[in-house]
């Protein structure tokens, strides 16, 4: 049962925790292709949030091949979710191409070292 | 600001946070989603669009428009993936030194490599196909097939050298392939416009229930996407790639 106590506060729970770690990988990383990949955890959390925030109490999946008893779970949530993934994967490809060219250019990865602007 | 004082004020920061996130999930409605969209299109797609996968409906009709954005986000990351990496003219010199650098050696995929990946190219095919024109009787639909289908052109990559990568997938036609799936997915929406007097109306005949060939303009989408999508993560491959293999220095 969703939403009833503490445990209910699970999925939630888990998402703001996949964020917070997602963030903390993205200060603390000292690798370009490294930070892309914690940028990747902080965007799973919110696939997590959304699939929580449609969720209904014993629902089953919006499929109707067969007919289908009692509750059903939130189909809108879940269609974002979808686009969501495969968009964020090209931007994530994105942004490592965007780390290759750094490296081509800065001969480094490391956040730090690339402060200043160079023409 | 040293970095050990970054970390410190960056750990209260995301405490709070955690604990600001935590508090705000409690004061969610008790007993789940309360909403009306979702109980209310759970009940009415079935009967509107002769579909059985409501979520396909939701993202390819009742939020097409939705969908088209997002499909917009992919094209321009693959074109900015794709301006990031571009070979200059220069140094182009065709397909065949992509394997042949003097200070490296690719050495080949051995036997059991090539033969698993390639007898799983058709599957890969098969299942792409099956998603793309199925996403409104069961779970699938344009994004999952596309890039169910793009792993057709990486296994076989991985499977075997290179050059044989931009001869299946050369870059005209996998540019060609990308723009007609999401000239594809506007031209309906146009189409729409011009029957039914609404974008991206959904005019083509509903059919019937659970056959492949229903649910209107759903079926015509998904291809669409499927087409979009693959083309497109098959040319960021492609970008990689040829980038991987280029001269250094």
């Amino acid at each position: 049962m969703a939403y009833q106590g503490v445990a209910g506060l699970f999925p939630f729970a888990v998402a703001a925790w996949l964020f917070v770690c997602g963030l903390y990988g993205v200060v603390v990383s000292r690798n370009l292709i490294q930070m892309v990949g914690c940028l990747a955890v902080l965007q799973s959390s919110t696939y997590v949030l959304l699939a929580a925030v449609g969720y209904v109490p014993d629902g089953s999946a919006p499929v109707f091949l067969e007919v289908v008893h009692g509750p059903v779970v939130d189909p809108v949530v879940q269609a974002l979710m979808l686009t969501d993934v495969v968009v964020e994967a090209t931007v994530a490809a994105l942004l490592l191409a965007l780390a290759v060219q750094v490296h081509t250019h800065a001969h480094t990865l490391r956040p730090d070292r690339l402060t200043r602007m160079r023409g | 600001m040293t970095a050990r004082g970054r970390l410190v004020l960056f750990a209260a920061g995301a405490g709070a946070l955690f604990l600001a996130l935590l508090a705000a999930s409690a004061r969610l409605p008790a007993g789940g989603y309360p909403g009306p969209y979702g109980t209310v299109l759970n009940r009415v797609a079935v009967l509107e669009r002769h579909t059985t996968d409501v979520v396909a409906a939701v993202t390819y009709d009742y939020r097409g428009f939705d969908t088209m954005g997002e499909e917009m986000i992919l094209f321009a990351a693959v074109a900015g993936a794709a301006l990031l990496l571009r070979r200059t003219r220069s140094e182009w010199t065709g397909p065949e030194d992509l394997d042949h650098l003097p200070d490296r050696s690719v050495a080949d995929p051995s036997d059991a490599v090539r033969v698993t990946l390639l007898l799983l190219v058709p599957v890969a095919i098969t299942f792409g196909a099956y998603l793309a024109m199925h996403g409104q009787v069961s779970p699938g639909g344009g994004f999952q097939a596309g890039v169910v289908l793009v792993t057709a052109p990486l296994l076989v990559y991985l499977g075997t050298r290179a050059r044989l990568l931009v001869e299946i997938a050369p870059g005209a036609s996998v540019e060609l392939g990308e723009g007609a799936g999401i000239l594809g997915y506007l031209l309906t929406g146009v189409a729409g416009l011009v029957v039914g007097g609404d974008y991206l109306d959904n005019f083509l005949p509903l059919g019937r229930l659970a056959d492949v060939f229903s649910a209107g303009t759903i079926l015509a989408l998904s291809v669409a996407v499927s087409l979009a999508v693959a083309a497109g993560l098959a040319q960021m491959l492609i970008s990689f790639v040829e980038e991987t293999l280029r001269q250094e220095g």
